[in-house]
Order: structure tokens, then C-alpha cells, then sequence
């Protein structure tokens, strides 16, 4: 499998997906993953599938000792594992910036020069496929599509690629045509296409013309939580908590929730509205708050990571997640872990599979309004989509999503 | 000698509009107007004209031999009367041919008799005045809302005057005991119950066109065998439906309405005849005592009252609107009273089911909402804004109880001064007639003298008192009594 993010480093939800699904396959057995990501810092969870950093795959030789090696990146890989990777170098690489121990350095992140970064990963790919033996090839995101199609190259094994979003996602239709080029190459290139909702495979379909036989959904899932993060600590302040989780960005609707905020403000002054997150439209939804004159109720607290998401959640009355176009959304699920009654726009994938939440269009700020002010008005409406939500979200679990990509490899390897 | 006794439902609730937090205080008018005349004229062209249609044919053709019930909710007949008035004409022409009875039911299609008695008989009483000033008759036999009925609820039912009762048939309740035969009520055993055969009932509601179904196609000759194929003691067979499932639940172009025409010649063949509701519950003799300790209903699988009581948003939305039933009785807005009916239809209260089973695609097959989590909120806004309306009326800081009893003393006072308006006026009149006597006498003793300047002082003392209390009954009476003595004595 080859993935970009990978808990507990992660900065968006591709990494708690690949995750999330590496681990239920796992769970159905008979089964080896080798998870490659470009950086791993050492920390990983590395009970379910080996792990190959991308930064300590070696593309030009060098002469060195393994106690070099060891001192050198022995928390994160074996030494033994270098040296078999070296000997499969297949081309000479010096004039690429290697380091060293003749390894990229991989950001792992999405940096300015992601473009060179998705190159240099597929060449070290080349490398892996060569080392390692597989029946088959995973790639998570148009990211690691040209490494996934390089190793298909090298190996003949058969490449699915699973689509956690488009671009079109991204963008609201203005899509960047190299990313595009590189996320239609791999749909045509793969031999089955995995998409995380519907609303994704249709884009994927009309968009990007691929054969609607070889594209299939698999919602994702999520990983029940853990005692302590159920029952984490935190100081509730006495209004109503409405919260928004993400990246202040375009594809998230944040000036919807704005919106919304003013509407209800005007006539509930018991409320508190909350944008959590950083991104490119946030000093836009400050401008806009300030406008609406509602700033007093509404806050900034910036990005939230690890146990202050939770904190967070447990603080908040009512989740919001206004996305104009959300290929999967894993965040409303996780406020449903937390007891958190959700309002979704109908825009997101997880609406297909979610129906203890209130669904609504990005658009509609009268209805998510009314939606917000009825939880919080009504005690009844909160335990009911509390309750139910909670049990709802119980039975939505990897290891039956990891069954149907299971599934789709047996049928891609002709045994089904 | 088996029996068919047919009862056919109609009944469309006011459904509500799109009604934001923000209308609450701001908007008082709580209907979809379009959506309410566009459904109960699209049903009531596919199958409520066609099938009272079909039915005024079978009585004609059957020489009077065919008879039904029809139960209308009140909340229905509004709506007919304003979109369909034409289907009310062939309701009371049906009604006319004295083979299809009318029954009795609660005004709004509520669930009051889950919560409130006082309601409940207030509106059974206040249909039941519908019905006779719609139709001419009044009802003899109770059909609760959606059929819901419990030991409770029997001793109210037979206080009311009803000899009978329709409900389900339901399994949990019958265990090995058939049906299709008449029962009295176990805590009231004059009232007689009719329960609902549930398999040949929903055989033509549910079953008639599916063609997975193994006695897929259902011929009225084969209907009416399966009826007469019966042990002999079986004497009666309800065949309790929404009147949808003509032509609406199942289409036309199925035949249901050929199969309903056909039904009365073979129940001749096979020597089946129909009867009304009330007649059954007169004729036919009940063999057993049957208690229901819990509510049940013909809705859902359960058939219990869980359609509309199933969660908590279902319990908080109903709590909250008996809340202010006892405060509504007391106020006499017109507005106020139909909101108060239109409320507390049933129908809300199904749009909020969570069931997503089997039963889940019944409740939002009949939904106009997109979820039962939109259906409460649009409710729970509209509930709002009325209680707001009530409040206004008597606030909610005062108990009830004070409330009544002020509400009583008021009452009293308006009694008191009734009567001692009344002696007023009679005082009144003797004076004038001590007056008019006088002034006679005098006439007699000095024609043309004295009588002028003696009357204009007693009208002014008149007027003087009539302005203090009430001018127009105190001062209608005397002009026609003093211009009525004098003839007399003439």
C-alpha cells in the first residue's frame, strides 16, 4: 500500500482512513501490508503491517556500515531492510538531492513543492516494488498514484487505487489540470477503483470518464474510541456549544456556518459558535463574523490536534459540517462517537450511510439554523439524535469495509 | 349465516408548512395550503370518488343488499368541503341509500384518548355534530384513531352512548382466539368490540397487486371462498382499510375496482351477506369477554401505539401539546380552537418515527418531511409559536386551578348578574304597568290632562338604568309590552 499520511502524524483525514482500513483488513485475516509513507517519524502503530518510510529507501548506493546505518535511522527501520533495498537499486540516482545514506527526504506533508515530492515518491517506489513481494497494489490518493503505477510497471501485479477525493472536491469545479492529468492516469491505469461515497464514484464516472464497472464504493468507517478520550476532562461553559471542525477552506462551506451563527444569534442569544481550524479563508470568516456583528458569539480557538479534537467535541452541544462537496467526511462520525448530534450538508458522502444526523443543503442556512436551534431548544431532539447516534455510529466498524476491499481483491486477482 | 362487515377510513391531516424558529411570534398561519388541497385532490380523484363511486353501483345493483361503514375524521371533512365538495355529495347520497353508516371517531384523528379524556369525548361529541349536520345521522359505533383501544378506555366509550367498538385484531391480544367473531369489552361488557380480520383485511390493502404474493391473482370469486371455507360458528369477518386502497395503495389498472364490484355477487352464490356495524353489534350475540391491558392499534408490526409514541421525540412533542389542553378548553378563540384540532392529528406524530425497518418505509411513503428529525423540529416550532398564542391568552404563571377558579367565579358572577338583570327588567315592566294602569285611571278620571308630562319622566328613568347594564334587552321588551296593553284594554 502506498499512503502519504499515517497516524498519530497526521493533518487531515486521509491518514485516519488509510489507517482505519489497513487495520480492519488486518482484522479479517491472512493477510501481510507493507504501508509505505514518506515519512515516518518512529511512533507509528506498526502491530498490523510493516511500515517502509519513503526517506529511508536508498535510490543511489552508498558505502556504508551497518552501525552507520543503525545510528542513523534505526528507530525507524531495520538496518537489515536498507541493505536489502540497496541491492535493488535500479538505476543510478546521484544526480537527484540525496542524502547520505543516497535516501530522499521526504516532507511528508503537502509542501510548495508537492509536485516533486509525488515524483521523487514514485521513483523510490520503484525501489520497493523491486524489494518487496505483493500480490497486489493499494495506492491511497492521487499522491501515491504515479508510485502505485510505476510499481504495476515494474511488477505486473494489479493496481487498485482508492480515491479519497478529487479535485473537483478541492476546487469547486476549477480544477488544477495537473492534478487532474495525474488522478485520470491513475483511474485509467488502475484495475479497480475504490471510491470512500457515491457522490465520489459519480465524479469519478462523469468527470473523469472511467468505466463505471471497475469503480466501487467502500464508506469508510470509524475506530471506536478509546475510555479515556470518551470521558476526557473538559470545562463546558454555560451556553450552547456549536461547532465547526476543519479546514477554514472553500470546499468546506465555512461562511454557510457563519450564516447560520447570525440567523440564530438574532433570536437565541444563548448560544456560542465555534470555527476550529486553520486555512486560507479564515481572516475571510473574521471579517465576516465581525460583520454580521456576531463576533462576541463566535469564536477562533485555531487548529486542534490530537485530544483537544476530543476535548473540543465534548464541549460542544451540536457538530456542524456545511461541506459544498465532501467526498467521504470522516469528522461527523467521530462527533457522533463523542454524543454529539450532527447537522451534514447533503453534499457529503457520509450522508449516503448516516441517518441519525440532520441532513441538510450547504446552501440552506435556513434550514440548518432551524436545525441548530431546535437541539438546543428542545431536550428531546438532542438525547434522540445523541442516543441513537451513538448506537448508529457503534456499527459502522473498519474490519466491514476492510471485508469489501478484500473482496474487490479477489475478484481483481481472479479468484472470486 | 356469515357476514362481511366493510368499514372503509378516510382522513388527510392539515399538513404544515415549512415553519423556521424565527416565524415563532412573527407567523401564526401553520399550513401548507397547496400541498393540503393538491393531496387531497389527487387521492380523492384516484380513489376516494371512484371507489364511493363503485360503492353507490354495488348498492343499486345488489337491491340494498350490499352495506358498508365509512368513517371520516373531521379534519378530513374540512378539507373536503373546501377542495373536494364533490366527493361530499356522493358521501351523503351513500349515506341517503341508509346502507352505509356513518361511524363516530375524534374530530382531529388524536391520540387524546392516550392522554386526556376530556378531550377525547369533546371531540368524539364535536364529530359526531359534524357528522349530523353533514349527513343527518348520528353515529352509533366508535372507531378510535387508528383504531387504538384499551380496557381503559371501554366504560368512557359506553358512557358516551356507543354500543360498539371497531378495533384491531391483533395477535397479542387474541392469541389462539379467532376474530370473526363478536366480543365484549372485559371492563365494560355491555360495549361490544369488532376486531379487525388482518389477514383478509390487508390482503386487499397491502397484497392485491403484489405479484410475488403466492395467491397472486386475487379474484373476488376466490376472496369470497376463502370466507365461506370458514368453520360455520365464524359468523363475522371485518374487513377494516383505509379507503386508499382503492385506486391509490393499489392502482386501478389492477382490477381492485372490478374486484370490489364483483364481491357482492359472489357473497350471494355462497349465501355470505353484509352488514353495518351497528347491526352487527345489535344482532349478533358476543361469545367471550376480551381485556386489553395495553393500548393497541392496526399500525406498524407491532401494532401497539409505538407509530407514534415509539421515541423521544415523539413522547416530548405529545407531552408538550396535552400540556396546554386543559388551558385551550378554557379559551374561546375561534383561531385558537383549530390550531388546537389541527395539531393534535396524528400524523405529526408518525412523521417523527426513527423505525428504519419494515415499518420505516410506511411512515415516509405518507411523510412530506425528509426526516423524522426535520418533522419534529418544523412541529416543535409550530407547537411553540401556539403556546405562545395560548399564554397570551392566560398566562403560565398562573396554576390551573386558580385559573378555574377564577374562570368560575367569573362565570357565576355573569349568571348573577343575568338573573338580577332579568328581575330588573321585570321590576321594570310591573312599574310600567302600575305606570300605564295609573295613567288609564287617570285618562278616565281626566281625559286628555295629565298623562302627558307622567310618561317622559318614566322613559327617562328607563333609559338612565337600561345604560348601566344591558341597553338592548331591557329596552326591546317595553316598547312592544306598553303598545300590547293598551289593545288589550282597548
Amino acid at each position: 500500500m502506498f499512503g502519504w499520511e499515517f497516524p498519530p502524524h497526521i493533518l487531515g483525514g486521509l491518514g485516519t482512513a488509510s489507517y482505519g482500513l489497513t487495520k480492519g483488513m488486518w482484522e479479517c485475516g491472512d493477510m501481510d501490508i507493507t504501508f509505505v509513507i514518506p515519512k515516518p517519524y518512529g511512533d507509528e502503530d506498526k502491530s498490523f503491517a510493516k511500515i517502509i518510510g519513503a526517506s529511508q529507501v536508498p535510490v543511489a548506493w552508498r558505502d556504508v556500515s551497518h552501525d552507520y546505518v543503525e545510528s542513523r535511522i534505526g528507530k525507524v527501520m531495520d538496518p537489515d531492510e536498507y541493505f536489502r533495498l540497496r541491492d535493488k537499486i535500479y538505476a543510478d540516482f546521484n544526480y537527484m538531492r540525496t542524502n547520505d545514506l543516497g535516501c530522499i527526504e521526504f516532507s511528508g506533508r503537502y509542501p510548495d513543492n508537492l509536485l516533486e515530492e509525488i515524483n521523487n515518491y514514485s521513483i523510490m517506489a520503484g525501489v520497493v516494488a523491486r524489494a518487496e513481494e505483493f500480490d497486489i497494489i493499494h495506492s491511497h490518493d492521487w499522491l501515491t498514484y504515479p508510485a502505485g503505477i510505476h510499481a504495476k510497471q515494474v511488477t505486473g501485479k494489479p493496481l487498485v487505487i482508492h480515491v479519497h477525493a478529487t479535485d473537483y472536491d478541492r476546487s469547486r469545479g476549477n480544477v488544477n489540470p495537473t492534478v487532474f492529468g495525474i488522478e485520470r492516469d491513475g483511474m485509467l491505469q488502475a484495475d479497480h477503483i475504490i471510491t470512500v461515497s457515491e457522490l465520489t464514484r459519480r465524479t469519478v464516472i462523469d468527470k473523469y470518464g472511467i468505466d463505471p464497472a471497475k469503480v466501487t464504493t467502500v464508506h469508510n468507517a470509524v475506530v471506536p474510541l478509546s475510555e479515556d478520550l470518551l470521558n476526557v476532562e473538559v470545562n463546558r461553559p454555560k451556553e450552547k456549544v456549536v461547532t465547526f471542525l476543519g479546514r477554514i477552506t472553500m470546499q468546506k462551506g465555512p461562511e454557510y456556518f457563519v450564516e447560520t451563527a447570525a440567523k440564530v444569534l438574532k433570536l437565541d442569544h444563548n448560544v456560542r459558535f465555534v470555527m476550529a481550524g486553520s486555512g486560507d479563508m479564515m481572516d475571510k470568516m473574521i471579517d465576516l463574523a465581525a460583520r454580521r456583528g456576531i463576533a462576541d458569539r463566535f469564536h477562533f480557538p485555531g487548529f486542534q490536534k490530537g485530544k483537544e479534537v476530543y476535548q473540543m467535541l465534548k464541549a460542544s452541544d451540536v457538530y456542524m459540517m456545511p461541506s459544498v462537496s465532501e467526498p467521504f467526511g470522516i469528522s461527523p462520525l467521530e462527533a457522533m462517537q463523542m454524543g454529539v448530534p450532527s447537522i451534514i450538508s447533503k453534499q457529503s458522502g457520509c450522508a449516503e450511510i448516516l441517518h441519525n444526523v440532520i441532513k441538510t443543503d450547504y446552501w440552506d442556512v435556513d434550514a440548518m439554523a432551524d436545525a441548530v436551534y431546535s437541539i438546543c431548544n428542545y431536550p428531546a431532539m438532542y438525547n434522540q439524535l445523541r442516543e441513537d447516534g451513538m448506537a448508529e455510529v457503534a456499527q459502522i466498524t473498519w474490519d466491514k469495509a476492510g471485508r469489501k476491499v478484500i473482496d474487490i481483491y479477489n475478484k481483481v486477482l481472479g479468484k472470486a | 349465516m356469515k357476514a362481511i362487515c366493510f368499514y372503509f377510513q378516510i382522513h388527510q391531516p392539515f399538513r404544515l408548512k415549512r415553519y423556521r424558529f424565527f416565524d415563532i411570534g412573527n407567523d401564526h398561519y401553520y399550513y401548507d395550503d397547496f400541498a393540503n388541497d393538491d393531496i387531497i385532490t389527487r387521492i380523492a380523484h384516484k380513489s376516494y370518488i371512484p371507489a364511493a363511486e363503485s360503492l353507490l353501483r354495488m348498492i343499486e345493483a345488489s337491491g340494498r343488499k350490499f352495506k358498508c361503514a365509512i368513517s371520516v375524521s373531521g379534519v378530513a371533512l374540512e378539507q373536503i368541503e373546501v377542495y373536494v365538495p364533490e366527493l361530499l355529495d356522493l358521501l351523503k347520497k351513500l349515506v341517503a341509500t341508509g346502507c352505509v353508516e356513518i361511524l363516530a371517531e375524534t374530530y382531529a384523528h388524536s391520540l387524546s384518548s392516550l392522554a386526556d379524556p376530556e378531550e377525547f369525548a369533546n371531540q368524539v361529541k364535536v364529530h359526531d355534530d359534524k357528522v349530523n349536520e353533514l349527513f343527518g345521522v348520528r353515529p352509533k359505533v366508535l372507531r378510535n384513531t387508528e383504531l387504538i383501544y384499551c380496557d381503559d378506555l371501554a366504560p368512557q366509550i359506553l358512557a358516551m352512548g356507543y354500543k360498539g367498538v371497531i378495533t384491531e385484531g391483533a395477535k397479542h391480544i387474541l392469541g389462539w382466539k379467532s376474530p370473526n367473531y363478536v366480543y365484549a369489552a372485559a371492563s365494560a361488557p355491555k360495549l361490544k368490540m369488532l376486531l379487525k380480520n388482518d389477514k383478509l383485511s390487508d390482503d386487499i390493502t397491502f397484497r392485491f397487486s403484489n405479484t410475488n404474493w403466492s395467491e397472486y391473482p386475487l379474484t373476488a370469486d376466490k376472496y369470497i371462498g376463502w370466507i365461506a371455507d370458514t368453520p360455520d360458528e365464524e359468523q363475522i369477518f371485518n374487513l377494516f382499510m383505509t379507503m386508499e386502497a382503492f385506486g391509490e395503495l393499489q392502482n386501478r389498472d389492477s382490477g381492485i375496482f372490478q374486484f370490489l364490484e364483483a364481491l357482492p355477487r359472489f357473497a350471494a352464490e355462497r349465501g355470505i351477506e353484509f352488514i353495518t356495524p351497528s347491526e352487527a353489534v345489535s344482532k349478533i350475540k358476543a361469545v367471550a369477554e376480551l381485556g386489553v391491558p395495553f393500548p393497541m392499534s392496526w399500525a406498524d408490526e407491532a401494532r401497539d401505539t409505538s407509530a407514534w409514541l415509539g421515541n423521544q421525540l415523539q413522547k416530548e412533542a405529545f407531552d408538550k401539546l396535552y400540556s396546554v389542553a386543559e388551558r385551550v378548553r378554557l379559551c374561546d378563540d375561534r383561531r385558537l380552537k383549530q390550531d388546537w384540532y389541527y395539531l393534535q392529528a396524528s400524523d405529526h406524530f408518525f412523521y417523527m418515527s426513527t423505525k428504519h425497518q419494515a415499518d420505516g418505509e410506511i411512515h415516509s411513503l405518507y411523510s412530506p418531511y425528509d426526516s423524522p428529525y426535520q418533522a419534529f423540529t418544523n412541529y416543535m416550532n409550530v407547537l411553540a409559536d401556539f403556546i405562545v398564542r395560548v399564554e397570551e391568552q392566560y398566562p403560565l404563571s398562573i396554576e390551573n386551578e386558580e385559573l378555574n377558579s377564577l374562570l368560575t367565579t367569573i362565570r357565576n358572577q355573569a349568571r348573577e348578574i343575568e338573573t338580577l338583570n332579568k328581575e330588573v327588567s321585570s321590576m321594570r315592566l310591573n312599574i310600567e304597568h302600575y305606570n300605564e294602569e295609573h295613567a288609564l285611571r287617570e285618562k278616565v278620571a281626566e281625559p286628555e290632562a295629565k298623562p302627558a308630562p307622567k310618561k317622559p319622566r318614566a322613559k327617562k328613568e328607563i333609559k338612565a338604568d337600561t345604560s348601566v347594564s344591558k341597553p338592548k334587552k331591557a329596552s326591546k321588551p317595553r316598547p312592544a309590552k306598553t303598545k300590547q296593553t293598551p289593545e288589550k284594554e282597548k
